[in-house]
This record gives structure tokens, C-alpha cells and sequence, in this order.
């Protein structure tokens, strides 16, 4: 295989192999093989497809990805001129003093922390030979996201040469806060952001990771595939929000591993306020006894834009516990997929989760598909799910109207009082006002007045 | 009237045998083992089925073949590949011409049926309940055909109805789940042997339940039946389903397709007690269960309700499904499906609103014991023309023992705003204070166990016809002897 290779995505290929160049030098081997190993993986298998049977994968067609033609960012504008341009959305104010800060603009660090060195930084450091990055990175990295498991996390390896990196060592006593920000805005671009949280032992951490676009008006078609791997350590506690709000012409493939040692807590916040193709792949793995995790999620999905949210929690250890609630709110030709497994293995006994999907549906042309699942192996469990979609109805709105409120700001009030509960979620101040003012943003000028007591028109009825 | 037992019979030895394993001993007419193009028209000619028949059968054949023997995969179930030309496709007892009445039936098969506690003999016959016998390939015998006939109710076997009724059949075959539906009702459609058909003219209600009893007797045979039920304007019918097979150390396959259709203001009501073979406690032999079952709400206000009890077979992958067409129409699901030693079950419904103001009810549960693996699978689908359409689905899961597994996987498909969803799902055992109380109280913690089941599948058992809601409850205890330790 490696002599004469059979290259079924030549365009990728070229990226790896200018990569593979420039970088097998200054690479330890162990770094040099896991690419390797990743591209083949990759090349192999290729994109995922819906075809049948291909379960995670049902609802939702990457062919635009595996069709678009996407190079490396051209490195044109001066990233700190963009980061300061007016009305841009990156979340700096109100982060100070105790957030450090990690802005990265098309692949390249930018704003880099002064502070604590050896604890969050590039990865960089860590993927040179002889270079000394944060602890731990060796062990963790390719750890938690195998690139056995899934194409777009091998196609992220195989271009792993930097990204971020927060890392806690054991019985570390203060609690580190980090604003973690990757910015794409080269057009026609493709990104590979990678990021690394390990927390140590009874540590404290508080990541906001965010994907955004500065240039909104504009609207660049790029891709962004990123990985994120988090390893929990033993009665750590981590809090972890991820904020999708690309260009709406982008495509986003995001997965993130989380791996939880015991008596260790994960508290996740995904919101995805946009972007033309989606996907977040959450999974994880409560990998000791006593763990818990609480995974909130809020979507937005307007036009014709596609959301895929795939969340996946494995209880494979005893007196586990889970909350997974997520809320979509839908409008125009959107669709929106919503994706939940628990698994609960044999040994989990006491595992108590609960898993809820509540959509709301704004247009009568979006489509919202919702699969929360339950595999359970253990019987004494204590497990639910339960999932809702529907519209607010016309009495409640009327309720509102009937109390001078006029219809525009009446759905103004209850689209957000819908969103507010996950919103509310966030524990972090900084991060709740600006996801609360993102939000109001987005929604500005969406009303649901009238919506289920519109005549249905009469080319609409049904019948044999 | 005293509660007849036919699918459960109560058993005094607990031995947890399957009481119904016996085989009976008949001359059969036997088509050679395996599938093809001649088989197909073997039991086409066997049946005496007029040329549009086999065309249909032959359309489906070739259907089948484009599938390479490739049965779906995306069930949560396991099992070694099947060779489809290993099997028998054809058995029927052996009789020239079928019977004309019930004296020229063969007493033997009479014998065979009044052991599985189905009389058929006029003077014995359940009271209440028309039955239609089927054994392997073949319908042995119908009761209570007159009184039917003068209600206006055709109840009969399907090759009757090929013969008599061909301008019903060929309107509604195939209407509901087509040839190329999907691998095993592609296969259905080619070889089917027999099955019910009934249809109910407008505005009748149907004096009497009607009712199917399946049996599998021929080693190596599948068993291939198609029931067809047919409710006009304003018809109610209430049809119930029974099924046991001998014992066999190997496997059998039965793939059947059910179709129903309920025109405007029609109601059909559809039990099933499934208690085909399971295997051994060492998971040898039993039944696989690949079955298409799928109504359609044609008519404005029609209702179609699947309420099935599944205890048997070795596997079990069925989809009972409404195509809530029609406006204002209904679909109902009430399940419980058990699964015990080494049962598979991956089961559900589907739920597709196309017409407006549709209604659909889904009330699921699951009962996991011994190495058993209960899968709950069930999509609810609401078109952008289904407005206003409610549905409501609930699914429980009850796990007796820690090497089981209960496994729930709803899809929810909306395109449609106004539709109102709601799916909730519980997983639990069951809780020791609940088990500890009835001790306390002098009850066994077998009887216990059970009484606490019961009560959790209660919901469901009162969702059947009387008589046979007694059955279900008497045959989820034989199912579940020796599971409390």
C-alpha cells in the first residue's frame, strides 16, 4: 500500500502530502505514523454516505462536502485587523480578567495566553520533535477521537499539525477558565481545528470554544472539520460550552470525545446558531464509577440550512448518571436532526439518565427528525426519554395579545422563554449574556403569529 | 360462556415445556426444497390460480432475486445467515380438492387442531368466533361460514378467494404493502401459500370475531401466509390472530404479510397472541418471525388498531403500521412483547399522518428476561399535508434479570408545524419494595414477580377481545416460568 498507493480523493492527497513535506521533519515519528495511519483510514472509507442501514448517518447528506473542492487558507488578510473590525461576533468583552484567551484565525493562532505557560497554549510545542508542550498531550491525543471510528475525525488527524491545548495537571487548585475561539474566514477553505482539554485530578475547568465567521455579510463558503478530546480526570469537574455559529454558507463536521474517569463531572453546552450544513457528534464515555455528565443543547435552524446534532453518552460503569436535554427551534426550509443514544452496559447497574429532545417549529415547510435512544444492558436502571415537536398555539398567543402585547414582541417573548431554559443552563456569566444576546440576535424578526390557525389551503387535503 | 384457552392452555406441571410441541403425523404434499422460477409456478398451479396471480407472484419473484439474498441488517437482531434454498415452500395435507364441509376434513387434522384447542367440529366450536385453520401451506378449515355469509361477511381462506373473489383481490393485494416493499414481503409475495381474506360489505358490523390459527407442522418448512382484510364505508371488524409450531431443533422461517383497509367511518380491529416455538432455554431451534404487517386508513374517520402479545418465537421483527390517509382517521398500537432465554424481538409500528386532524396512539411494552434482547423500534411520520395531526407514544421496558437488554429507538420524522408529538420511554426492573411488600403480604416472589408484570402489561390485555385477554395473561406466565431466581 504505502509503494503505490490507490488515491480515491487526489485533492485531499495533494494538502496531505505538501503537509507530510513540510512537517516529517520536524515531527516525532509517532506523530508521523498516526497521520499516516489516519489518511489510509480515511481514503479508505471516504465520506460517510445515507445509504441504508448507515444509521448515524440517516438523516444527513455530506455530499456537498464530498463534492465541494476545498484548499488550505490562503494566509491574505491580517487576521488582527479582523479580529478588531466593528460588529464582528467573536466573544471578547466581559471574558476578563480571570478568562484567558486563545483566538485562532483560519488554522493560525493569533491571540496566544501570556499567562500560566505549561498549562494552555498551542499544541505546537508538543507536536515537534524535542519541543515541550502541555502535559499529557502524548497520552491524550488520538486517545479519545480514534480515527477507527469515524472519517471526519481521520481526516482531521491526518492534518493534525497544531490546535489548542488546556491542561490541568493533577490536584491543580485553581480553577482555569479559557475562551477558546476559532475564527474561518478565507473562502473556500477548509479547516482542521483540533483542540485537547485534559483536566487532572480534582481540577476545575471552564471552556468556551467557539467556531465563528467575522465576515457574516459576505458569507464565505468554507469547511470546518474539527475534533475536540477531553479526558476528565478522577473527581475533576469540567464545564465545557461549544458554540457553532459559522457563516451561513459553511459546512461544519464537528466531534468531540469526552472521556470521564469516576466521581468525575462534565457539564456540556452546544449551541448551534448556524451555519448551511451541520453537524456535532458528541459522545461520551462515563468511563468510571460514579460519574456524571449533563449535556444541554439549543439549535437554530433557518433558510435552508441543515443541523445535525448526534449526542451519544456510554454508561459503562456503575451508579452513572446523565442528563442530555436539547430544544431546536426551526424555521423556514430548515431541517434539523436530533440523534440520542444512551447506552447502558452490563456492568452500569444504578445508571439513572434521562434523555429529552423539544423542538419547535416555526414554518410549515421545516422538517424536524428526532431519534432518542435507549440501549440498555443492565437492569437496575433507571432511564427515560422523551421527545416533543409541535408549534406554540394559537391561545397562548392570544393570551399575550390579549394583554397588549402586540403579536411581533408576544413571539419575540415566548420563542426566547423556549430557549432561555438551556440558555440558562450556562453557569458562567460572561458566557450566558453572550449566548442570551447572540440569540435575541438571531431570532430578531421571527414571529410564529398565526402560524396554527391558518386555514389550511384547500390543495392541501388530504384523502385517497 | 367459559374462557376458552387456545393460543395459552393452562398447564398444571410447571416444567416450562412448551405445551404446544407436538407434531402431528399426515400424509402432505411436499414441494422439493429450495426457490426458483418453478416453485413459484408449482405453487401457482397447485393453488389453481388464474394467470394474473402468477404473473403477480412472478413479478415479485423477480423482485426478490435483484436482492441477492440480502435480508436487511439494521435490526438490532442476530442470527446466522439464511439459506434461503433450504427450505420447503411448499406443504400442504394431503387432500384433492380441499373439503366442501367439515365431514370431509381429515379427522386426523381435526384431532390436531382439538388438541391445540381449536375444535372444528360444528357441534364443538368456540362459541362466538369464526376460525379459519391453517396448517403450514394450507387452509384446513372455516366455522361458521353460513352465518357469516348471511351477515354479508367473506371470511375464507385466500386461495378460496382467488378463486371466488378474484375482482376483490386484485383491487386490494398489494395495495397496502407492495411486492417490492421490502426483502421479506418481496418473498412473501412470490410464494405465499394461504392466509386469510375477509371483507366486510358497507355498513355491516361483523356478528362475530374472526379469527386465524396458524400451526406449523412440516419439518424444514416456512411458512408463507398472506391475510387480506377488507372493511367497506361504515364496517367493524374485530380479527384475532393465533400461532404455535412444533418443537424442531432447527430453525423455521415464517415471513407472512398482513394487509388491511378501512374505507370512510370503518374500524379494524387487529389482535395478535403470537406464541410461535421460542427455541430451547439453550437458544436451539425456534421460529424466526419476519412479518409485514401494514393497514391503511383510507377513508375519512377510519380507525385500524393492532394490539399483539408476542411471547414466541426465536426472533420477532414486525412493524405493525398505519397509513393514516384518509382525514380524521386513527391508528392505534398497543403492544407487549416478551422475551425470555434467548429471544430476540425487535419490534414497533409505524405511524405515517398524511391526512388531516389524524390521530395516531402508541403504547409499547417491552418485558426482557434471561439472555433475552427486546428492541423497541417505531417511526412516527407527519407529512407537510397532515395538519393538525396528534400522536402520542409511550414505551416501557421492564428488565427481570442483569443479562438481559431493553433497547428503545424512536424515529420522529415532522414536516408539519402544527403537528403535536409526544414520545416518552421508561426503563426500569421490577423494584424490590414493590416485590418486598408482597412478601410481606404471604405472596410467593414468583407469584409476585408475575402479579407486578401483569399489572404492567394490564393496559394492554384490556385492549384485546375478553376472551383472549384472559389467554394473554395466562400465557405471559407459562413465558416467564423459571425467570425469578
Amino acid at each position: 500500500m504505502s509503494t503505490a498507493p490507490t488515491i480515491n480523493h487526489p485533492a485531499y492527497y495533494a494538502d496531505y502530502q505538501n503537509l507530510r513535506q513540510q512537517l516529517s521533519g520536524s515531527s516525532p515519528s509517532w506523530l508521523n505514523d498516526l497521520r499516516a495511519a489516519a489518511w489510509e483510514r480515511f481514503d479508505a472509507s471516504g465520506f460517510p454516505t445515507a445509504r441504508r442501514g448507515n444509521e448515524p448517518w440517516k438523516y444527513t447528506n455530506v455530499r456537498p462536502i464530498a463534492q465541494g473542492r476545498f484548499d488550505s487558507p490562503a494566509s491574505g488578510k491580517d487576521p488582527e485587523a479582523l479580529l478588531l473590525a466593528e460588529g464582528n461576533s467573536v466573544p471578547s468583552t466581559g471574558f476578563e480578567p480571570e478568562w484567558l484567551t486563545l483566538i485562532f484565525v483560519d488554522g493560525k493562532p493569533v491571540v496566544t495566553p501570556e499567562t500560566r505557560p505549561g498549562i494552555v497554549g498551542t499544541l505546537a510545542p508538543a507536536l515537534t520533535e524535542g519541543g515541550d508542550g502541555p502535559t499529557g498531550t502524548r497520552e491524550n491525543l488520538g486517545h479519545h477521537a480514534t480515527i477507527a471510528e469515524d472519517a471526519f475525525v481521520a481526516l482531521n488527524t491526518a492534518f493534525l499539525n497544531d490546535g489548542a491545548c488546556v491542561s490541568l495537571p493533577d490536584d491543580y487548585d485553581e480553577e482555569v477558565f479559557l475562551n477558546l475561539v476559532y475564527v474561518q474566514d478565507s473562502p473556500d477553505s477548509v479547516n482542521y481545528p483540533r483542540t485537547l482539554i485534559v483536566a487532572g485530578r480534582n481540577t476545575r475547568l471552564t471552556v468556551f470554544e467557539s467556531y465563528i465567521s467575522v465576515n457574516s455579510d459576505n458569507a464565505p463558503q468554507y469547511f470546518t472539520n474539527a475534533v475536540t478530546e477531553v479526558a476528565v480526570g478522577e473527581g475533576a469537574r469540567v464545564t465545557h460550552y461549544r458554540l457553532l455559529n459559522e457563516s451561513r454558507n459553511a459546512y461544519h463536521v464537528g466531534s468531540t470525545r469526552v472521556t470521564q474517569a469516576r466521581d468525575s463531572s462534565y457539564e456540556a453546552g452546544s449551541f448551534a446558531m448556524g451555519c448551511s450544513l451541520g453537524r456535532h457528534d458528541l459522545s461520551v464515555l462515563l468511563d468510571g464509577t460514579g460519574a456524571n455528565c449533563s449535556l444541554n443543547g439549543l439549535y437554530l435552524t433557518d433558510n435552508t440550512e441543515h443541523m445535525d446534532n448526534l449526542v451519544s453518552i456510554d454508561h459503562a460503569h456503575p451508579h452513572g448518571t446523565s442528563r442530555l436535554y436539547y430544544k431546536g427551534i426551526l424555521d423556514g426550509r430548515s431541517r434539523a436532526v436530533f440523534g440520542g443514544t444512551v447506552l447502558v452496559r452490563e456492568d452500569a447497574q444504578k445508571t439513572d439518565a434521562q434523555q429529552t429532545d423539544k423542538n419547535l417549529i416555526l414554518s410549515d415547510r421545516a422538517e424536524v427528525d428526532s431519534k432518542p435512544s435507549l440501549l440498555i444492558y443492565a437492569d437496575d436502571v433507571k432511564c427515560g426519554h422523551g421527545a416533543t415537536a409541535g408549534h406554540i398555539d394559537d391561545d397562548t398567543l392570544f393570551y399575550m395579545q390579549s394583554r397588549g402585547i402586540d403579536p411581533q414582541t408576544a413571539s419575540q417573548i415566548l420563542i426566547h422563554a423556549f430557549a432561555s431554559e438551556i440558555i440558562e443552563t450556562v453557569s458562567s456569566e460572561p458566557v450566558r449574556d453572550y449566548l442570551d444576546r447572540l440569540f435575541l440576535e438571531t431570532v430578531s424578526g421571527k414571529t410564529i403569529s398565526g402560524l396554527g390557525g391558518r386555514p389550511v389551503s384547500p390543495q392541501r387535503q388530504g384523502g385517497a | 360462556m367459559t374462557t376458552q384457552r387456545v393460543i395459552s392452555r393452562e398447564s398444571t406441571d410447571i416444567d416450562s415445556e412448551y405445551k404446544w410441541g407436538f407434531t402431528i403425523d399426515i400424509e402432505q404434499d411436499v414441494a422439493p426444497k429450495g426457490l426458483s422460477e418453478d416453485i413459484v409456478r408449482f405453487i401457482s398451479a397447485k393453488k389453481e390460480e388464474p394467470e394474473w396471480m402468477l404473473e403477480w407472484r412472478l413479478k415479485a419473484y423477480r423482485y426478490w432475486i435483484t436482492l441477492n439474498e440480502e435480508e436487511p441488517k439494521w435490526a438490532n437482531i442476530q442470527h446466522p445467515r439464511i439459506d434461503f434454498q433450504d427450505i420447503i415452500y411448499y406443504a400442504s395435507p394431503n387432500s384433492k380438492d380441499g373439503p366442501k364441509n367439515m365431514d370431509e376434513v381429515d379427522p386426523e387434522l381435526l384431532e390436531a387442531f382439538n388438541k391445540l384447542g381449536i375444535p372444528l367440529e360444528e357441534q364443538k366450536q368456540l362459541a362466538g368466533v369464526a376460525v379459519d385453520a391453517v396448517l403450514d401451506s394450507s387452509s384446513v378449515a372455516t366455522t361458521y361460514k353460513d352465518t357469516l355469509e348471511k351477515a354479508g361477511v367473506i371470511f375464507c381462506s385466500m386461495s378460496e378467494a382467488i378463486r371466488n373473489h378474484p375482482e376483490l383481490v386484485q383491487k386490494y393485494l398489494g395495495s397496502v404493502v407492495p411486492y417490492a416493499d421490502n426483502f421479506y414481503a418481496a418473498l412473501n409475495s412470490a410464494v405465499f401459500s394461504d392466509g386469510s381474506f375477509a371483507y366486510i360489505p358497507k355498513g355491516v358490523r361483523c356478528p362475530m370475531e374472526l379469527m386465524t390459527y396458524f400451526r406449523i407442522n412440516a419439518m424444514d418448512s416456512g411458512q408463507f401466509e398472506r391475510t387480506l382484510i377488507v372493511a367497506e364505508e361504515g364496517a367493524y371488524v374485530s380479527y384475532l390472530e393465533g400461532c404455535t409450531a412444533p418443537m424442531r431443533k432447527t430453525n423455521q422461517l415464517h415471513a407472512a404479510v398482513v394487509e388491511l383497509v378501512a374505507l370512510d367511518d370503518a374500524e379494524i380491529k387487529y389482535s395478535t397472541l403470537q406464541n410461535w416455538f421460542p427455541g430451547d432455554k439453550e437458544g436451539n431451534g425456534g421460529v424466526y418471525n419476519f412479518v409485514t404487517k401494514r393497514g391503511k386508513c383510507q377513508g375519512k374517520n377510519s380507525k385500524i388498531s393492532w394490539t399483539q402479545v408476542e411471547t414466541g418465537s426465536a426472533i420477532t421483527w414486525k412493524y405493525p403500521s398505519v397509513i393514516l390517509q384518509g382525514d380524521n382517521s386513527t391508528g392505534e398500537f398497543y403492544s407487549v412483547a416478551l422475551v425470555n432465554n434467548f429471544q430476540q424481538a425487535d419490534t414497533g409500528t409505524k405511524m405515517i399522518h398524511i391526512g388531516k386532524n389524524t390521530k395516531s396512539t402508541i403504547v409499547a411494552k417491552g418485558i426482557s428476561a434471561g439472555k433475552g434482547q427486546n428492541t423497541y423500534r417505531g417511526l412516527v411520520k407527519i407529512m407537510p399535508s397532515a395538519t393538525n395531526a396528534r400522536n402520542f407514544t409511550q414505551c416501557d421496558s421492564l428488565l427481570v434479570g442483569d443479562q438481559c437488554g431493553a433497547h428503545t429507538v424512536p424515529y420522529i420524522e415532522v414536516q408539519n408545524p402544527t403537528a403535536q408529538l409526544e414520545h416518552e420511554a421508561t426503563t426500569s426492573k421490577v423494584s424490590d419494595d414493590q416485590l418486598f411488600y408482597c412478601q410481606q403480604r404471604g405472596i410467593s416472589p414468583e407469584e409476585a414477580n408475575y402479579m407486578i408484570i401483569n399489572g404492567f402489561c394490564r393496559g394492554i390485555f384490556q385492549e384485546l377481545p375478553f376472551e383472549f385477554a384472559m389467554e394473554a395473561g395466562q400465557l405471559m406466565k407459562v413465558s416467564l416460568e423459571g425467570t425469578v431466581g
